[in-house]
């Protein structure tokens, strides 16, 4: 279980997060939404300790996020994050860079850890592309792989941040197929995006995110089809 | 013109340039692997924003990249002279090179790094990779990417600086050997052309060897 | 001459008047290297591949072999064919044609990176060659090296060091001779340095702003 409790970010003067509660449960596929600063980005990249906090408290299964004695590295095997650029590593091929993780942090064999990464690519379409480098990739494919890239750690929760927002549109399916098939399978993952068809689609919840706080959060077709606040009504009204 | 060539002599001591040579590539590639070293180190400091750090490396490079080479080679062959510290001329060529090296390699190592984008490293941090990791497997072979072209000129400039060596008095490099020689024969044109011919063939030979290996290393 | 003496004004003076011969062989070298460099860099840029590979691959020879060589050599053709240049003007020609070599791929780059199809409208507009390259491509070029260029004339400035092995008494070697006198290696090379410096300094900070300056644009 993911718990955020009253969390507040702060860039310099900027106040992002200002007391975010939320908590997800295994197996739930949470979706945020919201206009862009609205901070829901940065919640996400606060979950597995990328950004530090200013007050508050995140905790995923028990283990204090930000607290001094977490090891982040190791709690960051098991929430694997995909982000919307894509960020392949550009000097490894489509193996190579799903099998460095696990060789070096999880210590496995290239032989094991090519098992993993083969079982990976081919379930997100990328049996054939071994051995290329990402620059012959698609934008979507090179989605893929960095998703194929963040299973590969067997991770316990997977974050989605804006994953189709960089590809060009007719990319956006591909890798949206991708997370469907992945929430089917009862991955538990938090999704920032602005696919609001999405969103309804696979969520349990949804959160829409309004200057640095959760200002609604409920069921698809609560915030889809009957939003309680007029702001969020407004907000889809404008997308 | 009545100037008679006379290339059997230079023929003849062939040989002995070909050590010459040996030796100059020894001096160039000592001070590249030197000045390779201590130019990350130069980089690092300036990146750190502490100023007891950042402001000797850029006293460093700045005396590096705004004064002669010779000048540097004078510092220490001459100036290190006169604080007791005798330093012979090709230790005193080895430093010199070495030290302007390290002052341009340190401002191309601080473009490559910079060259890397940030969210490299995020996206490596998320993996789970430590920070050492990071660098290791991921932004460091896509800084040398960056930088290759540069520190293969910069191998050249070693070589070429080397025979600079001549000036502070030493006699085994390939220019060393060649003014020898000359001295003796009076043969100027003659041996000074070979030994031009022999260092356009050592500059020639990094460069073409460094494409290669880039052909090799940087497929993608 | 006597030793043992210390540092005088007339020590400084004679060091400046060094520096004096130190720039005036860098104008001089830096004028020849930009008007050849200039015209070789648009041969490179404009003519038939086999014209301009052949011109790079010779002046690819001065940017590998040691300039030190370079002044060697010309100063025996000096001899040889009897020419009887002063060396102050062997030193000027030797590092002008140098400095050529590196200015022609500065230009050529310069050219290279003036957009297509900015040239192309500018001729479909009606411009003759000549009318588009002094319009067109040739100040926009110019901007695009600018930093370059100034530090190649930096990197000249520093490499007349070497012009004292022929004998000419410039900066470098003006302070070996105070040294002599004086026997302050350390002090007299400390205050040599501080001029190349002086010299180098302002105009390498100059081109850093306004290639940073120009870059954004």
């Amino acid at each position: 279980m993911i718990a955020i409790e009253n969390v507040h970010k702060q860039f310099g003067a900027l106040h992002v997060l200002k007391g975010v509660d939320l908590s997800v449960q295994k197996g739930e596929v949470l979706s945020m939404i919201g206009g862009s600063g609205s901070g829901k980005s940065t919640m996400l990249m606060c979950i597995n300790g990328l950004e530090g906090i200013q007050q508050g408290r995140i905790t995923v299964d028990g283990v204090e996020v930000h607290a001094k004695a977490t090891d982040l590295n190791k709690l960051r095997r098991r929430i694997g994050i995909v982000f919307q650029q894509w960020n392949a590593f550009p000097h490894l091929t489509v193996l190579e860079n799903v099998t460095l993780a696990p060789r070096k942090v999880l210590g496995k064999s290239r032989e094991e850890a090519e098992v993993i990464a083969v079982e990976q690519l081919s379930h997100v379409g990328l049996k054939e592309k071994l051995a290329v480098f990402p620059s012959r990739l698609s934008g979507g494919q090179q989605q893929r792989m960095a998703i194929a890239r963040a299973l590969a750690m067997s991770p316990d929760y997977m974050l989605f941040d804006e994953v189709t927002s960089a590809l060009d549109p007719q990319l956006v399916g591909e890798v949206l197929d991708t997370m469907r098939m992945l929430s089917k399978e009862g991955m538990t993952m938090i999704v920032v995006t602005h696919e609001m068809r999405f969103a309804r689609e696979v969520s349990d919840r949804v959160a829409f995110f309004r200057e640095g706080r959760i200002h609604e959060i409920g069921s698809p077709d609560q915030i889809f089809e009957n939003p309680q606040q007029p702001e969020t009504a407004a907000f889809l009204k404008s997308i | 013109m009545d100037y008679e060539f006379q290339w059997r002599p230079v023929l003849r001591s062939l040989p002995e340039m070909l050590w010459g040579a040996l030796q100059t590539i020894e001096i160039a590639g000592l001070a590249m692997m030197l000045g390779t070293v201590l130019a990350i180190f130069l980089a690092l400091a300036k990146r750190s924003g502490k100023k007891y750090l950042s402001l000797p490396a850029d006293m460093w490079i700045e005396t590096a990249r705004n004064t002669p080479a010779l000048f540097q080679i004078y510092m220490l062959y001459f100036g290190l002279g006169s604080l007791g510290l005798q330093v012979g001329s090709y230790t005193a060529l080895l430093l010199g090179i070495t030290f302007n090296n390290a002052g341009y390699l340190a401002e191309t190592f601080r473009g490559g790094f910079a060259a890397v984008p940030e969210t490299q490293t995020r996206a490596a941090r998320s993996l789970g990779l430590g920070a050492v990791q990071t660098q290791w497997h991921i932004v460091i072979p896509q800084m040398l990417r960056a930088v290759f072209h540069a520190m293969t000129n910069q191998m050249v400039w070693s070589v070429l600086m080397s025979s600079l060596g001549v000036i502070v008095g030493l006699t085994t490099d390939l220019t060393g050997v060649t003014q020898k020689l000359n001295v003796v024969t009076y043969r100027t044109f003659e041996y000074f052309f070979v030994a031009a011919c022999l260092y356009y063939l050592i500059s020639k030979a990094f460069t073409l060897s460094a494409r290669v290996v880039a052909w090799r290393l940087f497929r993608y | 001459m006597y030793f043992g003496g210390s540092f005088s004004r007339g020590d400084f003076l004679f060091l400046l008047s060094g520096a004096v011969t130190t720039l005036s062989i860098t104008l001089v070298a830096v004028v020849i290297g930009t008007v050849l460099g200039v015209l070789f860099g648009l041969i490179r840029a404009g003519a038939p591949w086999w014209i301009g590979n052949t011109l790079g691959a010779v002046l690819d020879v001065f940017r590998s072999v040691p300039l030190l060589i370079q002044l060697v050599l010309f100063n025996s053709f000096n001899s040889m064919l009897k020419l009887n240049w002063p060396t102050f003007t062997v030193g000027c020609i030797c590092l002008g044609i140098y400095a050529s070599a590196f200015c022609t791929e500065i230009v050529r780059s310069g050219v290279g990176a003036v957009p297509q199809t900015t040239r192309r409208a500018a001729r479909s507009l009606g411009l003759t060659w000549r009318q588009e390259l002094t319009s067109i491509t040739l100040p926009i070029a110019t901007r695009i090296v600018f930093p370059s260029w100034i530090g190649l004339t930096l990197g000249v400035m520093k490499d007349t060091a070497l012009v004292l092995w022929i004998g000419i008494v410039e900066l470098l070697r003006s302070s070996q001779i105070v040294t002599s006198r004086v026997q302050e290696p350390l002090l007299i090379l400390g205050i040599t340095g501080l001029i190349y410096f002086v010299m180098s300094f302002p105009i390498a900070r100059l081109g850093n702003q306004l290639e940073k300056k120009w870059g954004t644009q």
